[in-house]
């Protein structure tokens, strides 16, 4: 039996808008994945926790507020202590050019600016997550 | 990384595998139950169920809170429906659960149906298991109450809490054919609206119908949102299981659902079997060959089936 692929979909920082999360979760959804959606305002330990709890192969992050250079290596660095770090880390929204390489550099895998179609999403978890 | 090892020293990320393991049906998981299925039977398990959005999830997280500050740790499995089409789902249970992800003695799983026969039955049987062997006092299990697969899971729990909301009217009506029965203690939740104290009599009338000789079950109004009531609803399932345990009820529905469940595994083997023997015989197409030309008959078919199954010794 083929199994699904489960991600966690979380919206850290403190802006109040998860519409884009929300298209991206469903997008997973309908390529046949388990979405483990969470919601607003998520801490980057909640984040963790719950990838963790929830066995995720993948953890798909969405910030509008311009906290991302903080945020995404915090995540990248709290799997890290827990020795979660083969959990794969990806992250959307309104993200600068100039800060992407230091982001890939800092351990997130991908980043996807507005504007890339969730197929691209899609392809590159499914092609980068760790074989269990 | 050691699963046995990290479930047995409270390694999250261990028992977060094993269940995925038996989600997916992998053989070692199963042996790693059997070594420490002595250490099962101290949790308290209770169902959450009832009607989409009426707030078993808010329901879940209070109540795990409350018995957070006595101290007592909490295992969750969050089931959502499967889309039949893609075979994805959005798992939103956690939504409400937020502040309970970091809380080191509580323990959160999403869950899918995963549409296939008994699948989801399985799956959730193993996750109360592994949360049972990590040390969890008590477990909460949620599931929309439409179906029978859910009833069927909903009988797992010591305890079955039905949440409904003001209002249902003619949903009472339609829900309570077959699921009411199943309620050990009813949350009238979101008891801010109007009608709550309605909804909680027309329950009650309910009842009045399904008398058992020895046992009512609780109506609480309650507003989770709020965390209003929330003590009484943890109280009826104290009273619940306090029931239980005198009457000697307790023993006897785990035992019937320690029945059904190795009668599960037991059809589950069989049907592995068939299809193991088939690998090397194909004796059960030549059966149903025989069954198509009329040759035989299929009650026929299937006790030769049978013994071609005891003489290979499977
Ligand atoms: N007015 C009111 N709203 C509530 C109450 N409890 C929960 N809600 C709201 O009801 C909505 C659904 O709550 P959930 O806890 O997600 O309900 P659920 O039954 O788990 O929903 P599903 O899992 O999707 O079936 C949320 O918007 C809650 O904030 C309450 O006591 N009063
Ligand atoms: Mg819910």
């Amino acid at each position: 039996m083929e199994r699904p692929i489960r991600v966690v979909v979380a919206k850290p920082g403190l802006d109040g808008h998860d519409r884009g999360a929300k298209v991206v979760a469903r997008a997973l959804r309908d390529a046949g994945m388990e979405v483990i959606y969470t919601g607003l305002r998520q801490t980057p330990e909640q984040i963790v926790e719950t990838a963790i709890q929830e066995d995720a192969d993948c953890v798909a992050m969405s910030i509008l507020s311009g906290a991302h250079n903080h945020l995404f290596p915090k995540v990248v660095q709290l799997l890290k202590e827990k020795e979660a770090e083969d959990i794969l880390v990806v992250g959307g929204g309104v993200i600068p050019e100039d800060d992407i390489p230091g982001l890939l550099e800092a351990g997130i895998s991908a980043i996807f600016t507005p504007g890339t179609p969730t197929t691209v999403t899609i392809d590159f978890i499914r092609e980068n997550i760790r074989k269990k | 990384m050691d699963i046995k090892a990290g479930l047995l020293n409270n390694n999250k990320r261990a028992a977060a595998r094993l269940i995925t393991m038996l989600e997916n049906g992998i053989e070692e998981a199963l042996d790693i139950i059997k070594e420490c299925y002595h250490l099962t039977g101290h949790a308290r398990i209770v169902g959450i169920t009832g009607p989409p959005g009426a707030g078993k999830s808010t329901v879940t997280d209070k109540l795990a809170k409350a018995l957070r500050k006595e101290g007592l740790t909490v295992g969750i499995i969050a089931v959502d429906p499967t889309s039949p089409f893609t075979g994805g789902a959005i798992l939103g249970d956690r939504v409400r659960m937020s502040d309970l992800s970091t809380d080191p003695g509580v323990f959160i799983r999403s869950m899918g149906t995963r549409g296939a026969l008994g699948g989801l039955s399985k799956a959730a049987h193993g996750a109360v298991k592994v949360l049972d062997i990590f040390g969890m006092d008590y477990i909460f299990i949620e599931t929309v109450g439409v179906g029978q697969s859910e009833v069927d899971i909903v009988k797992l729990a010591d305890t079955v809490i039905m949440v409904m909301v003001p209002g249902l009217g003619d949903d009472i009506q339609a829900i309570k054919a077959g699921i009411m029965e199943i309620g050990d203690v009813f949350a009238v939740n979101k008891s801010d609206r109007d009608g709550a104290e309605r909804t909680a009599a027309e329950i009650e009338a309910m009842l009045d119908f399904n008398k058992q000789e020895d046992y009512r079950p609780s109506v609480v109004n309650l507003i989770a949102r709020d965390n209003v009531g929330v003590d009484k609803l943890l109280e009826a399932i104290e009273n619940h299981r306090a029931y239980l345990d005198a009457s000697g009820r307790y023993r006897s529905r785990k035992r019937d659902s320690l029945r059904t469940e190795v009668i599960e595994i037991f059809k589950e083997n069989v049907i592995r079997s068939v299809a193991r023997l088939e690998e090397d015989t194909n004796v059960l197409e030549e059966l149903t060959e025989s069954v198509l030309e009329r040759r035989i008959d299929p009650y026929t078919a299937a006790a030769r089936l049978m013994d071609s199954f005891t003489e290979n010794g499977v």
